[in-house]
């Protein structure tokens, strides 16, 4: 009897002892984990500052870019093309991503519409945007048989608008039914409850939602390919083809000329802060009001 | 509530005592009753663009590859001449390409998000959560641009100079291992292309593994901890098959996101549509990034309606990932509320 107990207690206590091992294996391995995703992080954007901090400088942004084999040049252009873009769809998309998330949470709660465009739109988020690229180019620059500002920045508004809805949405659901009803038993008419009372309560969330939006346009690169294309020079007509940053660090990167490399890097900078800025501000705005 | 205020304005006066009807100010509504049609139909109208766009792209895909649809049919997918002069096409390359950068991500992508989805619920003090989750948000807010150009003048000659010449030399004479680490010493190629879209998805796995392991009910998870478990074998036994659908749910998220990645891929895949050896560092092309250089300059002929059937296969792929994504998504939130 007592062999069997004390083999039994040896039993268990290697097993007690494995079970330990196995635990603290998988929490060094989560842990390294942990440290190999924020490694990337700031790899990433210590290679950044390092390459692109050099380029900057004051002809950056007053000179357009320059032809191959010539010195100096800027990216005047295409941070106006990027911005001009940018700014366009997000005035384009944001209404519509608004409406349709509007739509969602209060009027298709229930009911086909509703689910379907829901269960879409969470498609349309995550899809190929070089696919977006490729539906304006035959909704757009086929009928206008030209490149165009205007069709990039069609491109970069289908590309807010599944952001915007997703945040509406969930912005307005978050908002209390009672809220709602109590505007209701004033006698409120539905487009004035929704308007002065539940998008206003929601209106903090809604603005995150477009600056995230903002941040995910402006690194877009491939649905501009075929639809603003780029331009040498500067312009500032929507109708011609458009110079955008993104764009025109593609086309530097592979180029074989020095100066050209570090305007792309440049580039990178510009985006990476821009980008990484927009998103930082959209939290902290997002936390304060909140 | 109607009950105590009757509709009858004159009844409602007579209910207010004191008040006469002259003292009170005369108060005008704004009625406007097309109002609430408008904005009725202007949500309405924004809810119908939202499959109108879906549809326009699948339909603009399939109109404009018809003519290759046609020309080559089925085929199209298993041939892997790509040849723009002689002006005959087939998709295999590209396919594998898509299907080769994809996998591999995947394999990587998925183990390391889980152990950061492990550490951020399971490990991290309260006090660290908040900055790791901001960290990891904001590597999925770096533009594909970036990730592109730092894996072709950064990560793409450490890969050769560390990885690939050390195999090389290693393997080189072995006739399956020699042939997969074989190809010029640059580093850029099918693996390069890989572990930047690992890179890239590990963001998005995380996120969704984190958000889903957090549905786990804590009396659950504080029962197994009661009855001395160890903080893996809650994750493992209690955690994860609690999660599971999620858990799939958010690495077939990250799978479409890698199908679909077009700049990181193509700064770093080579862009060559002939493949000679299946090798990890061969240069290669996948379907994204074949789209992104060549169909600006397309010239007549099947080369675009070519590469408009590239794109449709491409994007009914994704479609269906991601539309299986989200069904196991919302199964485990439907549970979730059943539960509740």
């Amino acid at each position: 009897m007592t062999i069997s107990t004390s083999s039994l207690s040896e039993g268990r206590l290697a097993m007690h002892h494995r079970r330990k091992r196995v635990n603290a294996i998988a929490l060094t391995l989560a842990l390294l984990a942990m440290g190999f995703g924020v490694f990337w992080l700031i790899w990433i954007l210590i290679e950044t500052v390092r390459l692109g901090l050099g380029g900057m400088s004051w002809a950056l942004f007053t000179e357009s870019t320059p032809a191959a084999m010539s010195e100096g040049g800027g990216l005047a252009n295409a941070i106006y093309g990027s911005l001009a873009m940018v700014t366009v769809a997000t005035l384009v998309g944001t209404p519509i991503g608004v409406f349709s998330g509007i739509y969602l949470a209060e009027y298709g709660q229930k009911g086909w519409l509703g689910a379907t465009v829901r269960f879409i739109n969470d498609i349309l988020l995550s899809a190929p945007s070089i696919v977006i690229g490729l539906f304006i180019y035959a909704l757009v620059v086929v009928p206008m048989k030209a490149f165009s500002g205007w069709a990039g920045s069609m491109a970069l508004a289908l590309i807010v608008i599944p952001v915007v809805i997703r945040t509406t949405e969930n912005m307005l659901n978050l908002i209390p039914h009672a809220l709602r009803e109590a505007a209701y038993a004033l006698g409120t008419p539905k487009w004035k409850v929704i308007s002065s009372v539940t998008l206003k309560a929601a209106r903090s969330g809604v603005i995150t939602g477009v600056l995230l939006a903002v941040a995910r346009i402006s690194g877009e690169t491939a649905p501009l390919l075929f639809t603003a294309l780029s331009n040498q020079f500067f312009s500032s007509d929507l109708a011609k083809p458009l110079a955008s940053l993104p764009v025109t660090i593609f086309k530097f990167a592979m180029q074989p000329y020095e100066n050209l490399q570090h305007l792309a890097w440049a580039g990178v900078f510009l985006i990476t802060l821009g980008v990484l800025g927009l998103n930082i501000a959209a939290r902290v705005f997002f936390r304060n009001k909140h | 509530m109607a009950a105590t205020l009757p509709a009858d304005p004159a009844l409602r006066k007579a209910r207010e005592p004191g008040v006469k009807p002259a003292d009170r100010p005369p108060t005008r509504r704004h009625n406007a009753p097309w109002a609430d049609t408008v904005f009725s139909f202007l949500a309405h109208a924004a809810a119908w663009f939202t499959l109108a766009m879906l549809a326009g792209i699948i339909g603009s895909l399939v109109l404009g590859a018809m003519p290759a649809i046609r020309e080559y049919g089925l085929p199209f997918l298993w041939h892997s001449e790509w040849d723009p002069v002689q002006d005959h096409y087939g998709g295999l390359v590209m396919i594998y390409g898509t299907l080769a950068t994809s996998i591999i991500a995947l394999v990587i992508a998925v183990p390391v998000s889980f152990g950061i989805a492990l550490f951020l619920t399971e490990l991290a003090p309260t006090w660290l959560k908040r900055p790791l989750g901001i960290a990891i948000e904001l590597l999925a807010g770096v533009p594909s641009i970036v990730y592109g150009m730092w894996g072709l003048t950064v990560f793409g000659p450490i890969l050769a100079t560390y990885v690939q010449q050390p195999m090389q030399a290693a393997f080189g004479n072995v006739p399956v291992l020699g042939t997969l680490f074989s190809g010029p010493p640059v580093g850029i190629g099918i693996l390069c292309a890989g572990i930047i879209l690992a890179i890239m998805v590990i963001p998005f796995i995380a996120s969704v593994m984190r958000d889903v392991f957090e549905v786990t009910p804590p009396m659950l998870k504080e029962s197994a901890y009661g009855l001395g478990a160890t903080t893996w074998e809650v994750v493992y036994k209690v955690v994860l098959p609690y999660t599971k659908t999620g858990v799939v749910g958010g690495i077939m998220l990250g799978l479409g996101r890698a199908l679909g990645e077009t700049m990181a891929v193509t700064f770093v895949i080579g862009n060559q549509s002939q493949l000679d050896q299946i090798s990890l560092f061969s240069a290669a092309n996948s379907i994204t990034s074949v789209l992104a250089n060549e169909f600006a300059e397309a010239g007549d002929g099947m080369h675009r309606p070519a590469l408009l059937y590239l794109a449709l296969v491409l994007f009914v792929i994704t479609f269906f990932v991601l539309a299986f994504a989200k069904v196991l998504l919302m199964r485990l939130s439907r549970n979730e509320g059943a539960r509740a």
